[in-house]
């Protein structure tokens, strides 16, 4: 079947009528695209999120508590194993300064020492 | 046996007996060895316009029998491609690959393969300035229609404002397909001429605070997310424009092939030995139907110099320069609605011409601001601009083809 529209001259109404509609639609695409990429980012992220959130809760659990944990599987850990740390008069980066020097001193690895309270003496 | 009837033969069958025959021929001759000089000295294009304008200089020697366009004349729908076979010389062969439809596509697969989508789909608003900027494709057409040319001459020449040269050549193939070698080098020459033509358009149609403005980092995208966008891609556009599934596929294909890590070798062959390939071929037979000298069927000239060529490569300037203020426009209003925060050159560079446009929008950005670093915000507008232009062409094609 012959297209009625192909080779022949248009006026300028037509042509006119037509680009509007060619213009038209290369946006309508686009912009139908742009609402494609958008669900498709947050479905992609929203998924990888809820997969990664129970693997993260069971790979990541305090050093000090995996190792409890490894040794005794009934044992709770006591209340401030977890970090729970209580500072008095004395700031974080000198409580990870002192947590670093009995550790060295006592030849052991921090993650298997449990501080329960830092005070400084005046 | 007379010596001199031999001699006689062959100085009447010789090239340099015809070369005058028509003064188009060596005109084109010329002209194809001036664009070879832009090509080698000055760098225009050069992957392209060497093999454009040496297929030009073999078409347009005389009675050496490698293209012979009369072959390819009249209703595209009855060309006698056993013919073709039987009696065309090799670059009717090759040509073959452009009449089908063949190498643009084959191109497209390649420039795929070597698009990152990723800045694009961290700022999908990034796909409005790739529609943006088809606004030349659009004006071009109703201006050629005005100068006289039918509608399929009209679109073709009007979508050298999608400055896409695949996308360019697939449609002037199958629309106007005697329009081939000008609109070909239109689109290639003004694609090279982008930083000369852009940035008096930029600077005219933007402001000092607006240029200045520094847009912040976008988010980065996920690879799954990348996966799928050229699968999504391809289903939703080929089912809202068919005609436009050979370029849309193998595009997306092609970025498949870079993004799903398990096709690495395939990914390399169309980035590197498939893409090289198909250009010399393109290149070559692109330029070969440039001749000079070409019956129409009514007995006038439809070779390449005549009228029709001078207009076409005025139009393409318009058309890319509209294409320009299309995507600068939107640019603006874009900076606007977000209270500042998109630079409005980055609209420019949704007139396609990867990477070439978004490079003169860094480099415009950073003029005005030194400390301005557009150019990843300009690739989103600028592969947007691929598809946008692959649409127009869709759009085109499935009107008039």
């Amino acid at each position: 079947m012959t297209n009625p529209l192909s080779n022949i001259s248009l006026g300028v109404v037509d042509s006119f009528g037509i680009s509007l509609l060619g213009f038209a639609i290369v946006f309508m695409v686009l912009i139908v695209l742009l609402v494609v990429i958008r669900i498709l980012r947050s479905a992609v992220e929203s998924f990888e999120a809820s997969k990664a959130a129970p693997a993260a809760a069971a790979a990541v659990p305090a050093p000090a508590a995996a190792l409890t944990a490894a040794k005794d599987p009934n044992m709770v850990p006591a209340k401030g194993s977890l970090g729970d740390i209580k500072l008095h008069d004395v700031d974080d980066k000198t409580a990870a300064l002192l947590m670093a020097i009995v550790a060295d001193e006592m030849q052991a690895p921090l993650n298997e020492l449990r501080f329960l309270s830092i005070r400084e003496k005046k | 046996m007379d010596i001199g009837n031999i001699i006689s033969k062959l100085a009447q069958e010789s090239g340099f007996a015809n070369l005058f025959l028509h003064w188009e021929t060596p005109v084109m001759i010329i002209i194809a060895c001036v664009l070879l000089y832009l090509a080698i000295v000055k760098k225009f294009e050069p992957l392209l316009l060497v093999g454009i304008a040496f297929g030009m200089l073999l078409s347009n020697l005389p009675f050496n029998g490698m293209m012979n366009m009369e072959l390819f004349q009249g209703d595209p729908k009855t060309i006698d491609y056993m013919r073709i076979l039987h009696e065309g010389g090799l670059l009717d062969i090759l040509y073959l690959g452009v009449k089908l439809g063949i190498y643009p596509c084959l191109i497209f697969m390649g420039v795929g393969a070597m698009t990152d989508f990723g800045p694009m789909l961290s700022r999908p608003s990034s796909m409005i300035l790739g529609a943006a900027a088809q606004l030349g494709v659009y004006c071009a057409f109703m201006l050629a229609l005005g100068l006289g040319f039918n509608t399929n001459e009209a679109a073709s020449i009007g979508i050298i404002g999608g400055a896409d040269g695949p996308t360019a050549i697939f449609l002037t193939a199958k629309l106007a397909p005697h329009l081939l070698g000008p609109i070909a080098i239109a689109a290639y020459s003004y694609m090279a001429l982008i930083p000369l033509i852009q940035p008096p358009i930029m600077r005219a149609l933007t402001t000092e605070k607006e240029r200045k403005t520094i847009m912040n980092q976008d988010l980065p995208v996920s690879k799954s997310t990348k996966i799928i966008f050229p699968i999504a891609v391809t289903i939703f556009i080929v089912l809202v424009l068919p005609s436009v599934a050979p370029l849309i596929g193998c595009l997306m294909l092609g970025n498949l092939f870079k993004e799903c890590m398990v096709t690495d070798r395939l990914s390399d062959t169309a980035q590197n030995a498939l893409m090289n390939i198909v250009t010399i071929f393109l290149a070559l037979t692109v330029g070969a139907t440039s001749v000079g000298h070409l019956q129409g069927p009514d007995g006038t000239n439809i070779g390449f110099l005549s009228l029709g060529t001078v207009k076409i490569i005025v139009l393409g300037l318009f058309a890319f320069s509209f294409s320009t203020v299309g995507g600068l426009i939107f640019g603006k209003i874009m900076y606007r609605l977000t209270g500042g925060k998109v630079n409005p050159l980055i609209g420019s560079a949704g007139v396609s011409a990867v990477p070439m446009a978004a490079r003169v929008s860094q480099v415009e950005g950073q003029r005005a601001n030194p400390s301005n670093f557009l150019l990843m915000h300009a690739m989103g507008p600028n592969v947007a601009g691929v598809i946008g232009s692959a649409v127009a062409a869709g759009f085109l094609l499935a009107v008039f083809g």
